[in-house]
């Protein structure tokens, strides 16, 4: 049933999407935990032990898991679940993988849909592991309540962190590998990163070194992300991200609708062909035809 | 008025399991098929090795792909593919199609076969004649209503 649903809103089938509507009331309830880095860093690893983690606390998780769609051939190999099969037998655990579906940013447009099925299906911990991602990975700090990036040493120098704008996402880092060599100066590097980009936040954001593959500091990693929880709540900060999170997929959805309109071609929308035609002839200027269709949306900001 | 982007004219992206049961540490096999069929534009959900009946049961149900793809070299398969399909069954995954490749000897084929694995294709197959064995008979994921 959840599988299959999972598989209807993943599809876009209106059989999904309107069985969702019907859903969405119940959720708001699971805690969203982004899991984020750069390829190889270790996400799927420190997942699998987190769930190990997480179930010894007795609760539930489910866990989607996002991996990148081949822009060629439009197909993807889904290779996140390799690392969590120790709790196939386990009936509170449940992973999903998904694969990015021409979506940049390290998401695919169904996780958000995907993450409300899991909530409404009482997941009260929801884990989604994005796209390997260098740059540009930030789209799960507008779905996460809270955001984990995983770093490792030998990934690059903190300079490369400070780049891909994920460390301004993160709500706590977590340097993976810390059994290889340079985790220290990797952490160390990442703190004087951090404190420069954030000097005057109120939370210090945590920088944990762990070992995936052991389960070495994954306990104080929970711990770590059951704190920003209650730090969420207390501060009222769950409320604001809650807002930003509803205000981007309804945004997203909006652009999406727009775009799939404007690429079915303007047929549907004669206006549309005959400014199109007119910017041909030179009659009309493209930011002239712009604005005319635009107009429509209501009065522009930069007017 | 019907949208342009109607449900009915995308086409969504077949989802496959390929899972390598047992004690076989045989991949070349398995991982040169999983790249071929992302490059024929499946999503393919690898499990990798060692996988038990019930491992690659209740991953096919949780991810509910449309295809489960068992990849055997050890000659196990008469002692793992009858629990694979009870284990499937029993999770009420009837509708999948579950195709077999690896040292499978022709004498065994009926047998396999009879526990309703759809087609078994061993070394030397042609990866195109997969892609199009599986673009054939793939199901559709059927509504729950
Ligand atoms: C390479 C190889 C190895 C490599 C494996 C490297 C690796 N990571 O894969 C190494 C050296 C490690 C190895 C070890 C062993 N091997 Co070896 N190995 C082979 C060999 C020579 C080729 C296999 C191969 O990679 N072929 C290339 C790939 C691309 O072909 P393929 O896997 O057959 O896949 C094709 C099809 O079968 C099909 N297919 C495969 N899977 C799937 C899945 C689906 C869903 C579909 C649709 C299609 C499909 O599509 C592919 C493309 O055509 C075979 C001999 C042979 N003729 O197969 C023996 C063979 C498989 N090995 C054998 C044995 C006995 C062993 C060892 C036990 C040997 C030992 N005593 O040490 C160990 C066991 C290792 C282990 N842990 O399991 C035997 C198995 C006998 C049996 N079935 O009863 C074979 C058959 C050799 C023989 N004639 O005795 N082996
Ligand atoms: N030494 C060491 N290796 C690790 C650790 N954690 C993960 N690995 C290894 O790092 C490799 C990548 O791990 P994954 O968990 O797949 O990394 P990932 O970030 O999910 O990778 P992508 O999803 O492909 O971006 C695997 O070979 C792991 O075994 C660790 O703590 N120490
Ligand atoms: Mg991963």
């Amino acid at each position: 049933m959840l599988p299959r649903l999972a598989t209807l809103v993943e599809n876009e089938d209106p059989r999904g999407l309107e069985a969702l509507d019907v859903l969405y009331p119940l959720t708001g309830k699971a805690h969203v935990v982004g899991v984020t880095g750069p390829p190889g860093a270790g996400k799927s690893s420190l997942v699998a032990a987190l769930l190990d983690r997480i179930r010894a606390s007795g609760r539930r998780a489910a866990v989607l898991a996002v991996d990148p769609t081949s822009t060629i051939s439009g197909g993807a190999v889904l290779g996140d679940r390799i690392r969590m099969m120790e709790q196939h037998a386990d009936e509170g655990v449940f992973v999903r993988s998904m694969a990015s579906r021409g979506r940049q940013g390290g998401l695919a447009w169904a996780t958000a849909g995907l993450v409300h099925l899991l909530d409404a299906a009482g997941y009260p911990l929801v884990l989604v592991e994005t796209v390997g991602t260098g740059q540009d990975g930030t789209d799960i700090a507008s779905l996460a309540d809270t955001v984990v990036v995983v770093e490792a040493p030998g990934l690059g120098d903190g300079i490369q962190a400070i780049k891909s704008g994920l460390l301004e996402v993160g709500d706590i880092v977590v340097v993976n590998k810390a059994d290889q060599p340079g985790a220290d100066d990797a952490r160390r590097l990442l703190r004087a990163a951090f404190d420069l980009a954030h000097p005057t936040d109120s939370r210090e954001t945590p920088i944990l070194p762990a070992v995936a593959i052991t389960g070495s500091g994954v306990a104080e990693l929970l711990t770590a992300i059951d704190d920003h929880v209650s730090w969420l709540t207390e501060s009222g900060q769950l409320t604001v991200r809650r807002e930003r999170a509803a205000r981007s997929e309804v945004l997203a959805g909006i652009r999406m609708a727009l775009d799939r309109r404007l690429e079915a071609g303007s047929s549907h929308m004669p206006e549309l062909a005959s400014l199109i035609s007119r910017v041909a002839r030179r009659e009309l200027s493209p930011r002239e035809a712009v604005e005319t269709l635009t107009v429509m949306l209501g009065p522009s900001v930069n007017s | 008025m019907t949208e342009p982007d109607d449900f009915e004219n995308r086409i969504s992206p077949v989802r496959i399991l390929i899972a390598k049961p047992g004690l076989d540490g045989h991949d070349r096999g398995a991982k040169v098929l999983v790249r071929a069929l992302r490059d024929a534009g499946f999503e393919v959900v690898y499990t990798g090795l060692f996988q038990t009946p019930e491992m690659i049961a209740s991953a096919a149900l949780q991810e509910d792909v449309q295809v489960i793809g068992l990849s055997i070299l050890s000659g196990a398969h008469m002692t793992l593919f009858p629990q694979i399909m009870q284990e499937l069954k029993g999770r009420g995954l009837d509708d999948v199609l579950v195709v077999a490749g690896g040292t499978i000897p022709k004498a065994d084929i009926p047998a396999v076969k009879g526990l309703g694995v759809a087609e078994v294709f061993g070394p030397g197959t042609r990866l195109s004649e997969i892609v199009d064995f599986i673009r054939q008979n793939a199901p559709a994921p059927s509504p729950l209503w």
